[in-house]
């Protein structure tokens, strides 16, 4: 097992700790957290395999790179969404989870 | 969330990892050997830097639409109408901030620039030297030393998307050609040294436009 496969693995289990993570958690705010966690694993996974055999690829390099700033704007623009709905309604959860919990 | 929910979601979450570590460790060798080619049109790139040249040679529209995404989420943040009560004011007064922001900031520049010259041949480019000038634009908002961000004019606003703007004029002038974003050999290099500058001054304003209007809403 070659070191970017073992960095591969661990994007997967940040993945699917992030998906579960949106999944259970209530508060919005941990919500995109995980999300970033969930994007993290991706990233992981796509550097990883790409130099699974030894040569370091420039493609996902570069796609990772553009996926990271992505993901801060991203990151952003849902936080902005967050505080709006607090300031709105006073909540930091979803309408149907809070009625849920 | 009930109890039930809660154990099947964690069983499916532990079930999908152990399906995806069995697939990545399955997964054939790709038929498509992408470092060789990108290192055979290398020399025609304009730049020796093969993740900069995929960047903004061999796959310039991904970060043309990138630089979009950004220009896109500031607009959607600033377009929330914030609530009065959040907004507030750093504290005056604080003699060490602007100090050290002083102190500071020239450096953070100078580094921001050579990164950006290093990017053609070295790790390096115009993110890393925009994640570098966002940093120096927030010092420099949190020391009060640009007020500019408090009443953003025009110059502030042309320079958050100038970036994209001069990408998108070199990307329809290059239209002609008939495919997008292909740089003619010869002046590739100087072209893509032209973007990178735009995009690390637009990218800087930009990511700092996000953590400051963020922090601290105001109208633009």
């Amino acid at each position: 097992m070659s070191s970017g496969l073992v960095y591969a693995v661990v994007g997967v289990l940040l993945f699917v700790l992030g998906a579960a993570g949106m999944l259970l958690l209530p508060h919005l705010l941990r919500k995109i957290l995980a999300f970033n966690l969930l994007g993290s694993g991706a990233f992981l996974i796509l550097v990883g395999l790409a130099q699974r055999d030894g040569g370091v690829d420039p493609v996902p390099h570069a796609m990772v790179l553009t996926g990271i700033v992505v993901a801060v704007a991203a990151t952003a623009l849902a936080l902005a969404l967050l505080r709006r709905l607090h300031a709105l309604s006073g909540r930091t959860q979803l309408a149907d989870e809070s009625a849920d919990e | 969330m009930n109890r039930a929910l809660r154990a099947a979601v964690v069983l499916g979450a532990g079930l999908l990892a152990a399906l995806l570590v069995a697939a990545i460790l399955a997964l054939p060798v790709p038929a498509v050997r992408l470092p060789a080619l990108v290192a055979a049109h290398l020399p025609a790139s304009g730049v020796t830097h093969p993740v900069t040249a995929v960047l903004l040679n061999f796959r310039g529209y991904d970060t043309l639409l990138e630089v979009a995404v950004l220009a896109l989420a500031l607009v959607g943040l600033l377009a929330q109408s914030p609530p009065r009560e959040l907004t507030h004011a750093p504290s005056p007064g604080e003699p060490v901030l602007p100090l050290l922001a002083r102190v500071l900031v020239p450096f953070l520049i100078l580094s921001a620039g050579y990164l950006l010259w290093a990017g053609a041949h070295r790790p390096g480019g115009a993110f890393q030297a925009g994640a570098v000038l966002a940093a120096a634009a927030v010092v420099l908002h949190l020391a009060r030393l640009w007020p500019a961000w408090d009443r953003p004019g025009r110059g502030l606003r042309l320079g958050l998307v100038g970036g994209l703007l001069l990408f998108l004029a070199v990307a329809a002038a290059l239209l002609a050609g008939g495919t997008l974003l292909r740089y003619p050999p010869q002046l590739a290099g100087t072209l893509i040294l032209l973007i990178e500058i735009g995009l690390t001054v637009s990218l800087g304003l930009l990511l700092a436009g996000l953590f400051l209007f963020l922090a601290e809403p105001r109208s633009l």
